[in-house]
């Protein structure tokens, strides 16, 4: 079997430019956030980010803000990074804001196969414009379309060499989601562990999702 | 007292014994100093938690935090999970209490709370969410900002639902939405009906057992 873990650089070389990024984390909690920092270093621009919010300006995800290199963010929550409003509002980067809870639907149905969800939140809002309203048992659902992405970056508490993934407490967050929607999955992990490491019952993510592994300890 | 304090005072007291409860930032988070003596509430936070304490200082953990990233802990019981579960437990009808800031409500009872067009975008993050979903919505606020009603007849700003909340905290008075219309149930202590006619936007039916806030100082 080809050896998942690579180092940073390598792992990072391989997205290009205008890409599309599935990012996991909560307020860069959880966030791979090493891998942000190398997309940074290796200057990748025009890209697309799926991610939960856009962080502060000087954490996590939010630094690939401010260094524009973002033209496109779906997210549910830029309250916490000015920056992102600033841009938005010159026109300098697009932004498709999603209830939290519709985001991770969305990004499960994309990895999951299906082919939407039907979600009674936003109907009656602004969230509702250009969707398909479906009425089910007297109830109005809006139809969310699945997300998927070229690449999926999430952070995890332990990987083994197969590439299975756990998470701790709040870090998990939109991880394990966006591990199962990315075509290419790069796993950011605290401990790399041997194989047999990790029993059954606490794998979070199983290794057949994950393609590259990465550590988020300097060496 | 302040009038935070008796704001999330008054809200505490509408946590009963065993409910899932889910905190807003800001003036909601206070509510959970104030959970009456002898309940036991489960707080959630959409981050992936059940069972969070209050922020805390010293011993934090980078791996666990609210929902605005401060550090908390979890207490002896409680339970972690990603966001699809989180936003189940919200959306599924597993949530008893949401207690929420906001910027108007309007006579029917609908919230607007996530944006200010050209002012204020942050994003409606799990609002919609959560005040789609949940069993009990609550929203405490204060009566007026800046000398301008938050009550208002309609809600000049986008609605994060159009589902009809609950009950209405500030700190003059307990609205709750009903068919008829928001009837006013309650008066801070201190506060006249008449000085919460003046400062609401819109017709109020007053409660004919209207009361006092049992809150002490």
């Amino acid at each position: 079997m080809k050896n998942k873990l690579v180092s940073l650089e390598e792992a990072v070389t391989r997205i290009p430019d205008g890409a599309s990024l599935l990012i996991g984390g909560f307020m860069a909690v959880g966030g791979p956030n090493r891998l942000v920092d190398e997309l940074i270093r290796q200057g990748k621009r025009d890209l697309t980010i799926i991610a939960n919010d856009t962080a502060r300006p000087n954490n996590g995800l939010g630094k690939l803000v401010v260094e524009k290199l973002v033209r496109r963010v779906v997210t549910s929550h830029i309250g916490l990074n000015p920056e992102t409003q600033k841009q938005m509002i010159a026109g300098d980067i697009e932004v498709e804001l999603v209830p939290q809870g519709t985001l991770a639907e969305r990004i499960r149905a994309g990895g999951v196969g299906l082919g939407g969800v039907l979600t009674p939140t936003g109907v009656g809002t602004t969230v509702e414009e250009g969707k398909r309203k479906v009425e089910i048992d007297g109830v109005t659902y809006l139809l969310e379309m699945p997300i998927k992405a070229d690449f999926a970056l999430v952070a995890a508490k332990q990987a083994d060499l197969y590439g299975n993934l756990t998470y701790a407490l709040t870090a998990r967050n939109f991880n394990p989601l966006m591990a199962m929607a990315g075509a290419t999955v790069i796993a950011e992990a605290e401990d790399i562990l041997p194989v047999g490491c990790i029993p059954p019952d606490a794998v979070m993510t199983p290794s057949v999702l994950v393609d590259h592994i990465v550590t988020s300890k300097p060496r | 007292m302040d009038e935070k304090t008796l704001i999330a005072k008054r809200v505490a007291l509408e946590l009963k014994d065993g409910d899932l409860v889910n905190l807003g930032i800001g003036l909601p988070t206070l509510v959970a100093r104030y959970v009456p003596a002898g309940r036991h509430v489960f707080f959630q936070s959409e981050n992936g938690i059940v069972g969070m304490s209050g922020p805390i200082t010293g011993a934090e953990n980078h791996d666990l935090t609210d929902a605005g990233g401060s550090p908390i802990s979890a207490l002896p019981g409680a339970a972690s999970f990603d966001s699809a579960l989180s936003f189940g437990l919200i959306r599924g009808g597993h949530l008893d209490v949401t207690v929420l800031g906001g910027l108007q409500v309007d006579r029917e009872g609908r919230l607007a709370n996530w944006m200010v067009p050209g002012k204020m975008v942050p994003g409606m993050g799990g609002a919609m969410d959560l005040v789609t979903g949940a069993r009990r919505v609550i929203v405490a606020m204060q009566h007026s900002a800046k000398g301008e009603a938050k009550i208002v007849e309609r809600c000049a700003l986008p609605l994060t639902s159009v589902r009809r909340v609950d009950l209405v905290v500030t700190d003059l008075a307990v609205i709750e939405p009903t068919d008829a219309g928001l009837v006013l149930k309650e008066t801070a202590p201190g506060v006249t009906v008449e000085q919460v006619i003046a400062n609401t936007g819109c017709e109020l039916i007053v409660a004919p057992d209207l009361r006092s806030m049992p809150i002490e100082g």
